[in-house]
């Protein structure tokens, strides 16, 4: 069974989605990419959970989708 | 058919320059057998060819438990040169088992902590706190040699073992029941027969290649200087790895202490470099003076490059062939798993083989050392193979992933579990294995304490009055452990006439000095672990009865019937 939320969860998404791409506005490609690895880091040991970690990857792996 | 064998190598690249001042290699001298006067081709029922630790290991093994072997060897001494240095506590667990573990544990220098460095930076430091309540440490370091000697000392002890150095296999023909074998000495060629042919010839085994079998896997495409210092220098003895130091820009490099005020030092180089030029003394000494500092004092004692490889065998047995050690499972030295699971496979096959050859158990129950250990050796290279790609990232975002794990780990905790620089040894379960009976079956079992397939862990106890340890009671054969608070005397001869090759330990006779056995294994009255000759626990019962253990023991076993349960 899924266990990774697929629905709608940010308590405020527009607000999220700003912050993301404001942070990276005045980085090159090459610090871009290590804060993501950062951000990726920090986000999956809070989730923690295996499976969720997994289904995640999977579908963020799916790049024709 | 097997070409001339040169010296131990890991890898066609391994070059090595002898210089070495704290250690002599002993040379044990060739000896004339009985066997190379025989008119006809002599038959044992046991010949093991290598006497490196899983070969010598083997030979230990099957003594224990009664079963006499030759060891032959092509070669006149231990391990030469910088090779594996971090045994794991299962290891000196057989080794106490054998015999040989307290002249090593002596010898070997125990350590418990170190510390990750990233460039200039030191990240973190860690302290791997004992357990408290066992014999044998964590793990010690000790370099090859001494643990291969101490081997062979203890071998001297066994009548049971014929150990034939400078005897090397040549030929074979494993097409017929029995194995036939030619050997060479210096004295020319004779001929042997065996039951069985337990092959530990090494990494590069010939005699693999030569009956045309494959160990499949990957080399990892790095290169890397080991390379074995004495220093008097004041450095803790603990385990410092450098990401990427300044000293030796984008590798990595690996301090830790051996016996003898001897460093192991492991320099990463990258694909490119070229090992010829690397293995001469002067483009080795600036290295480490970058390193430890031009003031530091140190001695070359030994500089080997090596290239590393995880890969194993699709099948350990072969007719009556039977592979052990490197020759059946290759890893590469981050986690120290090479000698160490080796060894834990040897154990496994041993007292199978044992019982097959005493009749006491059925030829089919060798297969099960095939199943049981290609677990094993799967698990020690995901677990090399993980820490190979994190010490050298494939590709250009792993290594950015690798960075910032390590720049995280200096602020928060959550990426030191991330960062892998090898894993340490631990054995492996056989909860899945069709040998063990598990707890669920039949709900014969209880779940507190040690489940089936896993390993027995030890416990400081007084027995007879003495000072002992729980683990001295077990292993050579199969034990039941239990307690026998309200279990009747006719149950009890019952379940000590099911077989001479089980023993029953009544738990309230072993004095529980520091509450450990009840605390790991808590058996109650009339409850009971039956554990096989391995150290490892076969089945669990609640309430003992003589046909539960005695299906249980058939399994282990390997007899058919026995299946059947579900
Ligand atoms: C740099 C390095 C570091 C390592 N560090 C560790 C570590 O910290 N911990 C760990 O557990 N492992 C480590 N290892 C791995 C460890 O050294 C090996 O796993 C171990 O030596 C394998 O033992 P073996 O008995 O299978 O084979 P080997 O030790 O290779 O012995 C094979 C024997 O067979 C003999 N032989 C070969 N052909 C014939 C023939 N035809 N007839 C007769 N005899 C023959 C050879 O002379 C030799 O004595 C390390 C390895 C390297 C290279």
């Amino acid at each position: 069974m899924s266990k990774l939320i697929t629905e709608n969860h940010f308590s405020d998404a527009d607000a999220f989605y700003a912050a993301l791409t404001d942070v990276h506005r005045e980085l090159s490609t090459a610090d871009s990419e290590r804060l993501n690895a950062r951000l990726i880091l920090l986000l999956a040991n809070h989730i923690g959970d295996k499976q969720v970690l997994l289904e995640a990857l999977d579908i963020a792996a799916q790049l024709e989708q | 058919m097997v070409s001339p064998c040169t010296i131990r190598a890991d890898c066609p690249q391994t070059v090595a320059e002898k210089m070495q001042k704290t250690y002599s290699n002993p040379i044990y001298p060739y000896r004339k057998s009985a066997d190379q006067e025989a008119q006809q081709p002599v038959h044992h029922p046991v010949i093991i060819i290598g006497a490196g630790p899983c070969g010598m290991a083997a030979a230990l093994d099957l003594a224990k438990q009664g079963q006499a072997s030759i060891i032959l060897d092509d070669n006149n001494t231990v391990s030469v040169g910088s090779r594996a240095i971090c045994f794991s506590k299962r290891t000196l667990e057989i080794m106490d088992r054998y015999g040989c573990a307290q002249p090593m544990v002596e010898k070997g220098v125990t350590w418990q902590k170190g510390k990750v460095f990233f460039k200039q930076e030191k990240v973190y430091e860690f302290d791997l706190l004992p357990e408290s309540g066992h014999k044998l440490p964590a793990f010690i370091n000790l370099q090859q040699y001494y643990f291969e000697e101490y081997m062979v000392n203890q071998i001297a002890k066994e009548p049971l073992i014929d150990l034939r150095w400078m005897h090397k296999l040549v030929e074979l023909d494993s097409s017929s029941e029995d194995n036939q074998l030619k050997v060479e000495t210096e004295e020319g060629v004779y001929a042997l027969s065996c039951d069985y042919l337990l092959v530990a010839d090494g990494a590069n085994s010939k005699i693999r290649t030569e009956l045309g079998l494959e160990s499949k896997g990957q080399v990892f495409q790095d290169r890397f200087l080991i390379a074995d210092v004495v220093m008097k220098a004041d450095f803790p003895t603990e385990r410092w790895f450098w990401f990427d130091p300044e000293f030796h820009p984008n590798q990595s490099v690996l301090l830790h202490k051996q016996a003898d005020d001897v460093w192991r030092i492991d320099f990463q180089l990258g694909w490119d470099a070229d090992p010829e030029e690397e293995k001469q003394e002067a483009k080795i000494r600036p290295r480490i003076e970058a390193m430890l500092g031009k003031d530091v004092e140190f001695e070359l004692e030994w500089a080997s490059v090596y290239t590393f490889q995880c890969r194993k065998m699709d099948d350990f047995i072969h007719n009556r062939v039977i592979f052990m050690g490197d020759a059946a499972h290759q890893v590469s030295p981050f986690g120290a798993r090479g000698a160490n699971g080796g060894v834990q496979s040897v154990e496994n096959l041993s007292w199978k083989l044992a019982r097959v050859l005493k009749g006491q158990a059925p030829a089919t129950l060798i297969e099960s050392y095939n199943e049981e250990r290609q677990h094993g050796a799967a698990e020690n290279i995901l677990n090399s193979t993980r820490a190979t790609d994190f010490i050298t990232p494939k590709n250009d975002i792993s290594r950015v992933f690798r960075d910032e794990t390590l720049r995280l780990a200096k602020h928060y905790p959550f990426a030191r579990s991330l960062v892998n620089s090898g894993r340490l040894s631990m054995p492996c379960d056989y909860q899945h294995s069709s040998l063990i009976t598990k707890s669920s079956a039949l709900n014969t079992g209880f779940d507190a304490g040690i489940a089936p397939g896993f390993v027995c862990l030890d416990a400081p106890i007084r027995i007879n009055g003495k000072d002992s340890w729980l683990l001295e009671q077990l292993g050579n054969r199969f034990v039941l452990l239990y307690n026998g608070e309200g279990i009747d005397n006719d149950e009890l001869k019952a379940l000590a006439a099911i077989s001479d090759d089980l023993v029953l330990l009544d738990s309230r006779e072993l004095e529980d000095k520091e509450g450990m056995l009840a605390e790991r294994y808590c058996i109650s009255g009339g409850q009971g672990y039956l554990i096989r000759p391995d150290q490892y626990v076969a089945a669990k019962f609640k309430q003992l009865n003589r046909e539960q253990v005695n299906n249980a023991l058939q399994r282990a076993l390997g007899y058919q019937s026995a299946q059947e349960n579900p």
